[in-house]
């Protein structure tokens, strides 16, 4: 089997696996569950597969598809790897299984169309990463949304159509402008080129005039900001994350929210290149004020996961702080923190979800001592926890200290040229790791430490953690460590794209800083 | 032989994992056998380690282990490097860690979480010996935050107390605070030089390409790391509180090993602080202003273990008034005598506890000399150390800090001299205070207190024997001299070289002082000094309030953040202004449907006029425009 048939089984094995689960009984439970294991599993052996195909320091796409689809409008079904969307597959493919093993005991409700939904969700997602087709891109895009929205509104808690309408008010929303922005740049391409296409590659050497391109970038940058989200469009999240069952919270923060950085690094800054160095002070401003503001947020939270999901706007601010920092340092660094993000915030969420199905509430306050009740479950949630502060030997450290790095080298040219503003936004963004473990340590000496205490533990004892639990956690535990004591192999994968990136956005800024 | 340095490293994370994994099943006999079989052994190793230094004439010995990340151009690799001066720092780290840990089998024992204790301990130590081997700044601070993990989870060990758990918070929090400042300045550095392996910094700066402004800046950055591991001010609150952690502990992390560690930073990196004149008058006068104050502090506090919590921060500001006059290998002088008469100071401190169930209450002791005698000799020989009574340890190290901060040519002053002088004098007089309230006098102790002390068993006092001898004898090895080679002594100020002898005489007459004021005041339980504080009580509450920094903190920086994330970030800007003005255009856009849906009101006569009016336009509209 060729890679690129390797990669095209990997977009459709969910679909596939979806057929059949269509002929299963719905009674079946045990089939339904056991099916999606199969399939995700066999997913995620193939992804690990091909990374280990994927060549580092080869430039543009690997394992590529390109097949006419829409000849009227030059639309390709167009697909491939590069070391900006490697990393984010691998992520998306290794949370599959164990987003399934963890609603084995959860989900009770309609199983089959659950599950359904969560390989529909899958193809979508890796579609979405491995688009190399804006009009593909886009559907994907779209389609994601469906699975979700389903997946908060049948599934969630007391509130979830109240959280499904606005997540979808404000997406949809982002996703408007972006269309309208789409939409333009077919036009012009079959102006200037005389015939239509909706390939990357084509898009990214349009050369418009500065004004246009702000306004492209504007109508791209908020459908993505959205979905990363920025403040101050970041309302939906808690909502969403609140009333999602621990599934839906585990994909959105795991994934989804990669989205929007994602579209920024592969379509935002590529496409609109003047505009994206015109927008940086703002975008870097947003992204340390995200960073702050999740932060002081998240303190204030009684509900377990809006501390976690608030801690997701933090943290995805210094992806963004990354990707702006335009060079090697800070651009790696962005890489890494979205998949550690994705294996930390995904982690704790399937945490909050086990203590939920105990305990039955979110409620800090009614818990304490958990390190004494659930000693198991205690070490596993303070290396989540420790991974969320960015502690080093784990993945957080990583990404965090590779993005204040990199923004760091960017800023500091700029501050000998008399620019004090960058140097002082990076401050602001270092002093962030102070407020990160502030809110963290709440949450874990709340949890964990102190008398012990818990709704519902009958005569005071509680059941620690079961076998398939502690493999999903040791999986992604392992994971963390793995990415905090030897990142140099996804690094040396995406170095190639990464130097790409910048020298599309900003080449004057590649020679600076690791280059 | 390669390989040497990745061992002594690894053994203890070996003794963490086993302990961690299978300590709890396995039972108290296993843990002990790796717990301290392991930190022993990485101690002996440690000693080989020297000894092949030595070996090849004092060459530095560079153990690469893995490339963590290469990023373009820059390399970051996970190497060790050992030289005289990492070699002292793994030498007591591993030997006086190794010491507390068998201590500890005594102090722990039937504790429930036996098992994790000394996992932690062998944490501590695996990072502790990254922090001192690592050649990269980013190797020594991954061992930094490492240490400071370790400490968190050791000060909250017993956890279910609410406030212990708080303390370990503290410690944590205060610490990222300097840590956010070590990470800038580690980002200039290597924005600057292109490297962050320590040995080519300091290269690159002694090589005097490096403008002396980012010098300084970033000294004066590490150094608020520094500041905040070290508990120097204004980041030494969390210090005293740590002292809710087990006293083993206390000694080890808080007073031995960890809190010097800022100390072994800045002389790691004495390359840069020569080239930064003003970073070091900084460190200079923020060491000795810490030393004086926590000093004061420490005359007041009737907590056996904080009254030595403040003295070990009082120390560690001497350690930086040496590095700030440029006596780097005087600092680190001091940091050896101190480990081991403050370790043995803590420990003492422990078999009091232990002997007393434990009471930390020095006002509820007393007479404790005959009881406890073996806690007692060597508590009193500790004692003398750090009072700085020749010929003990804490003698010659202390002498020599105020001897450079006289007369270095690197910013030696009268008045820091004189500062550290009052401070030595103060040292002299709060120590013999506990030993006196602690061991001397009539004993004040409950009753049921009293009935149950007791002498520790061999395991402890074997270890306070130990050293006690160490605080002896510490001090006869000329460290300075033996670090010479890689931190050369400052140049003397002419005029005053030849005031050493002058200097020495006064100082012990400064010790001896302290020592007949703390006996005059302190007899009878204290009565003297109770008398006398009666007549300064604004000063005395200022003390006991420890000058207030806790609370100018809580209401000056913890609260209002509180505040604006609370009032601000949630009420006014997530509920008010996005949320409120997302339900306002949902309200608008329904009542917008709601009248065009007012529109279609079924009505016949309606729809006709309508299209009417409708068509009207239309023709109005072609007839002005077309």
């Amino acid at each position: 089997m060729s890679e690129a048939m390797a990669l095209n089984l990997l977009l459709f094995l969910p679909v596939l696996g979806g057929i059949v689960l269509l002929a299963l009984p719905e009674r079946r439970a045990d089939l339904v569950r056991g099916l999606s294991m199969v399939v995700l599993s066999a997913q995620l052996l193939l992804a690990a597969w091909l990374y280990f195909q994927f060549e580092a320091g080869v430039p543009g796409l690997q394992f590529e598809t390109r097949i006419p689809w829409i000849a009227a409008w030059g639309v390709h079904y167009h697909i491939g790897l590069d070391g900006l969307n490697l990393l984010l597959v691998l992520l998306s493919a290794f949370l599959g299984p164990l987003v399934v093993a963890g609603a084995f005991t959860s989900i009770t409700k309609d199983v089959k169309l659950f599950h359904g939904m969560v390989l529909f969700l899958q193809f979508t997602m890796l579609g979405t990463f491995l688009a190399q087709d804006l009009f593909l891109f886009y559907l994907f895009w779209e389609a994601m949304l469906i699975p979700m929205f389903l997946i908060i509104g049948v599934w969630g808690g007391e509130r979830r159509i109240y959280a499904t309408l606005k997540f979808f008010l404000y997406t949809a929303f982002g996703s408007i402008l972006m269309l309208a922005a789409v939409i333009y740049l077919a036009f012009t391409v079959l102006t200037q080129d005389g015939s239509p296409s909706f390939a990357f590659t084509d898009l990214y050497d349009l050369g418009f005039a500065v004004e246009v391109q702000l306004l492209l970038l504007a109508a791209f940058a908020l459908s993505f900001a959205i979905k990363v989200p920025m403040v101050p469009l970041h309302t939906w999240l808690p909502d969403a994350h609140v009333e999602a069952p621990t599934a839906g919270s585990v994909i959105l923060a795991g994934v989804l929210l990669k989205m929007g950085t994602y579209g920024f690094l592969k379509l935002g800054f590529p496409l609109f290149p003047d505009a994206a160095q015109i927008a940086t002070p703002l975008i870097m401003t947003l992204a340390v004020v995200s960073i702050i503001y999740g932060a002081g947020l998240a303190l204030v939270q009684d509900d377990i996961k809006k501390i976690i999901a608030y801690s997701s706007v933090s943290h995805l601010g210094y992806v963004m702080l990354g990707l702006v920092s335009y060079n090697l340092l800070g651009v790696q660094g962005a890489i890494i923190q979205m998949v550690s993000h994705g294996l930390v915030a995904g982690g704790l969420f399937l945490m909050v979800g086990m203590i939920y199905e105990r305990c039955h509430s979110r409620d800090l306050a009614a818990y304490g001592g958990l390190a004494k009740l659930l000693p198991v479950y205690s070490v596993f949630f303070m290396i989540l926890t420790l991974a969320a502060i960015g502690l080093p030997t784990t993945s957080g450290f990583t990404g965090e200290f590779l993005v204040l790095l990199g923004a760091f080298h960017a800023a500091w040219p700029q501050f000998e040229a008399g620019a004090t503003y960058p140097l002082v936004l990076v401050s602001v963004a270092v002093l962030g790791i102070v407020l990160g473990a502030l809110y963290m340590l709440r949450l874990a000496r709340r949890l964990l430490f102190g008398e012990a205490r818990a709704p519902e533990a009958e005569g005071g004892t509680l059941r620690d953690l079961g076998l398939r639990e502690k493999a999903i956690l040791a999986a992604l535990v392992a994971a963390v460590f793995y990415i905090g004591l030897f990142p140099n192999d996804f690094l040396q994968k995406t170095e190639q794209a990464v130097i790409e990136y910048q020298e599309r956005v900003w080449p004057a800024r590649a020679g600076e800083g690791g280059q | 032989m390669n390989g040497m340095l990745t061992i002594l490293v690894l053994l203890p994370l070996a003794g963490f994992l086993l302990n961690g994994l299978l300590g709890r099943r396995l039972g108290p006999a296993f843990v002990n056998v790796v717990g301290i079989g392991l930190p022993t052994l990485a101690f002996l190793t440690a000693l080989w380690a020297w000894r092949t230094l030595e070996a090849g004439g004092g060459a530095p010995i560079i153990e690469t282990v893995f490339t963590w990340a290469v990023i373009g151009e820059y390399v970051f690799e996970v190497s060790f490097y050992l030289d005289r001066l990492s070699a002292v720092m793994a030498l007591i780290v591993t030997g006086v860690g190794a010491l507390i840990h068998l201590y500890s089998i005594g102090y722990m024992k039937g504790d429930e979480s036996y098992a994790r204790y000394f996992a932690y301990l062998n944490l501590f130590l695996f990072f502790m010996l990254l922090l001192v081997l690592g050649r990269s700044l980013l190797v020594l601070f991954v061992g930094w935050e490492g240490v400071g993990l370790a400490s968190y989870l050791l000060i909250g060990f017993w956890f279910q107390d609410v406030a212990k758990a708080r303390a370990g918070r503290k410690a944590f929090i205060t610490n990222r605070v300097g840590d956010a400042g070590f990470l800038l300045g580690m980002f200039l550095i290597f924005t600057a030089v292109g490297t962050l392996e320590m040995d080519l910094i300091n290269e690159a700066f002694a090589g005097g390409l490096i403008p002396v402004g980012i010098a300084t800046a970033a000294g004066i950055l590490l150094f608020i790391g520094a500041t905040g591991k070290s508990a120097q001010i204004p980041l030494h609150v969390w210090l005293p509180d740590a002292m809710a952690g087990p006293t083993p502990v206390s000694a080890l992390i808080h007073a031995a090993t960890m809190v010097t560690a800022g100390v072994y930073l800045i002389a790691r990196l004495s390359g840069v602080y020569l080239e930064a004149p003003a970073a070091s008058t900084l460190i200079a006068v923020i060491g000795v202003l810490t030393a004086f104050l926590a000093a004061t502090i420490a005359l007041v506090q009737t907590d056996i273990k904080k009254v030595l919590a403040y003295s070990t921060i009082s120390q560690l500001g001497f350690m930086f008034l040496a590095l700030g006059v440029g006596a780097y290998g005087v600092a680190v002088f001091h940091l050896f005598t101190h480990a081991f008469f403050k370790a043995a100071l803590f420990l003492g401190a422990g078999s009091v506890i232990h002997a007393l169930k434990g009471e930390q209450d020095i006002r509820r002791m007393g007479g404790l000399a005959r009881r406890i005698p073996w806690t007692f000799a060597t508590f009193l020989i500790a004692t003398a150390a750090i009072a700085g009574l020749p010929p003990l340890a804490g003698f010659f190290s202390k002498d020599e800090i105020l001897w450079f901060a006289l007369a270095s040519g690197q910013g030696g002053a009268v008045w820091l001299w004189a500062l550290g002088s009052l401070t030595a004098l103060l040292t002299a007089l709060y120590m013999f205070r506990l030993l006196w309230l602690v061991f001397l006098g009539t004993s004040r102790m409950e009753p049921e207190t009293e009935r149950h002390v007791h002498e520790s068993p061999i395991s402890m006092t074997g270890v306070l024997v130990v050293l006690a001898v160490f605080s002896v004898v510490a001090g006869w090895f000329a460290l300075p001299h033996y670090l010479e080679p890689l931190l050369p002594l400052p140049e003397l100020q002419p005029e005053r070289a030849g005031l050493h002898m002058a200097q020495i005489i006064f100082a012990v007459m400064l010790a001896l002082l302290g020592l007949l004021a703390a006996s005059w005041l302190y007899r009878e339980g204290g009565k003297p000094a109770d008398l006398l504080w009666q007549n300064l009580q604004r000063l005395h509450r200022v003390l006991l309030g420890r000058y207030f920094v806790d609370e100018l903190y809580d209401r000056g920086l913890q609260r209002p953040w509180r505040w604006v994330s609370d009032r601000v970030f949630l009420r006014l800007g997530d509920r008010v202004l996005l949320d409120g003005s997302l339900h306002g255009l949902a309200a608008l856009a329904r009542r917008g449907a709601e009248m065009f849906g007012r529109i279609q009101s079924g009505s016949l006569h309606w729809y006709a006029w309508m299209t009417l009016f409708g068509i009207a336009a239309v023709l109005i509209w072609v007839w002005r425009y077309v």
